[in-house]
């Protein structure tokens, strides 16, 4: 790995970013709509719901959790779409730069990008609705690290899907994280999940994370194997997103689509 | 033998787009690759890139295949140009070339992009957005791209398309300048028969996925009894009976 060729690539997203206030609004903008949305939903069910009547925000951290999750992948996903949209595919893919490095630079970029969006969204939870993310404590890191992980993961799925099909699998960038959702059991406990479904959650990490998050806010307990549970299950995901990754680019060579992908 | 092209051949799906063609290109020569829409110019550019690979057949550089170097270490020696693949539209000129120079490992980078943002005339508009250029803006920083690592091989797709006589003539005068002061291979795809006339030490005619001749202008022309190369290429493109 080459860190000065990482820096490069991520040195290029920081400078789309910079050179644009809109751009940088529209990161900040999304998030802080969620949280107002999800705080004021949250602020009804701590009311009137007996799940929820003991713990405030339960419903606000998974919404900011989520949140991450969501941006980590959406910003892997429009760093790749960037790129076609801008026609700089055939530069950056015969630029002397490994595609191992040409993920990591994007994948270390979209922590940034995601975190411009979510910081300011998480910091105006606190004295809106009194709810902080950071009562999760330590594990708060660890659940944090398996979420990047797996959106990561998405992201490179979906890129692997643009380098196969072309930029018309972009709806599917926007898709992919709402098809998951549900069995991911954000805001529910998945004892909700009919039995078949709760088979196919639990081969999710989300459903480990949220259970876990869940856990800590409403009995102080942390089960750190289910956090690590949630952490190995999404590496492994990972190592499959790189694959599917790599096996996409070869096929793309194949077939001549990095030649001319474009608008 | 510097680049060495031997039985290169590339087949989408049944489409066979390069057919067995064969080539060589001695060191700091400027090659022609020139045919018809569609006869595989560019797919052979993107063989060589190590964009597309190929179907069969193998590209040698310095007689040891390609897929036997380093990615890094072979993409370094190249680059490329074509007013058909863009830089980030969002970003300045400046910065695409410092993100283009880092990602190739220049050294002493400032210097290098200030050189030959003098040597294309690009500095007075250093700091504006990329996509905010006109075509002949952005063929200059796109040739400067392709120049700020020095390559040891340039691959120019049309370089000189869509711009006016002026700016085309600044481009070839350019290159032209630039290859015999630096010691530089050049594949050179082009439909502008002057161009090709006046940049190539010789050329290379393709049709249907094949080589259909190759030789120096000069020799072409005579061979195929025309007044110059444009007749000459006409001869050969129209022509079915040598396929």
């Amino acid at each position: 790995m080459n860190f000065n060729k990482i820096y490069a690539l991520g040195l290029r997203h920081l400078y789309l970013i910079m050179n644009s206030f809109p751009r940088v609004l529209d990161l900040i903008y999304w998030p802080t709509v969620q949280i107002f949305l999800w705080g004021f939903i949250s602020k009804f069910f701590t009311l009137n719901s007996e799940y929820y009547s003991n713990t405030v925000g339960i419903i606000l951290t998974a919404a900011i959790l989520y949140d991450f999750l969501f941006r980590a992948s959406i910003s892997f996903n429009m760093m790749f779409l960037e790129e076609i949209w801008s026609r700089n595919f055939t530069n950056l893919f015969i630029a002397p730069i490994k595609i191992r490095e040409i993920i990591a630079a994007l994948t270390i970029t979209a922590i940034i990008r995601t975190l411009i969006g979510l910081v300011p969204a998480v910091l105006i939870a606190i004295p809106l609705f009194g709810v902080s993310v950071l009562k999760l404590g330590i594990p708060l890191i660890f659940l944090l690290l398996a979420l990047y992980l797996f959106g990561i993961t998405l992201g490179l799925l979906v890129t692997s899907g643009l380098l196969r099909y072309g930029p018309s699998f972009e709806n599917i960038a926007w898709a992919s994280l709402f098809f998951l959702a549900p069995l991911g059991c954000i805001y529910y406990p998945i004892e909700i999940l009919p039995t078949s479904l709760q088979i196919i959650a639990k081969a999710l990490p989300l459903v480990h994370i949220f259970e876990e998050m869940r856990s800590i806010l409403m009995n102080n307990y942390v089960n750190y194997s289910n956090i690590f549970k949630s952490i190995t299950i999404s590496i492994v995901y990972f190592i499959f997103g790189v694959i599917i990754f790599y096996i996409s680019y070869f096929g793309a060579k194949k077939r001549g689509t990095l030649m001319n992908m474009g608008e | 033998m510097f680049i060495e092209i031997k039985e290169l051949k590339k087949i989408y799906n049944k489409f066979c787009a390069v057919n067995n063609i064969n080539f060589q290109i001695d060191k700091n020569k400027t090659i022609g690759l020139l045919g018809p829409n569609g006869c595989g110019k560019t797919t052979t550019i993107g063989m060589m890139l190590g964009l597309v690979s190929p179907t069969s057949g193998e590209i040698k550089i310095e007689n040891k295949n390609i897929n036997l170097f380093n990615r890094d270490e072979i993409l370094k020696r190249f680059n490329f140009a074509s007013p058909y693949v863009e830089l980030p539209k969002k970003l300045t000129v400046k910065q695409n070339l410092e993100i283009y120079g880092r990602l190739y490992g220049v050294k002493n980078l400032n210097k290098r992009i200030y050189e030959i943002s003098d040597d294309l005339n690009i500095k007075n508009f250093f700091y504006r957005k990329t996509g905010e250029l006109s075509s002949g803006q952005k063929n200059r920083v796109s040739l400067a791209k392709s120049l700020i690592n020095k390559p040891e091989i340039l691959l120019l797709d049309e370089p000189t398309a869509s711009l006016d006589p002026d700016i085309g003539d600044f481009i070839r005068s350019y290159i032209q300048d630039y290859k015999t002061k630096n010691k530089v291979t050049i594949l050179l795809a082009s439909h502008n028969m002057g161009e090709v006339e006046r940049l190539c030490d010789s050329v290379i005619m393709m049709r249907k996925g094949k080589i259909i001749d190759q030789g120096t202008c000069k020799e072409l022309i005579k061979k195929h009894g025309r007044n110059n190369l444009e007749e000459t290429f006409l001869k050969l493109a129209r022509s079915e009976d040598e396929l």
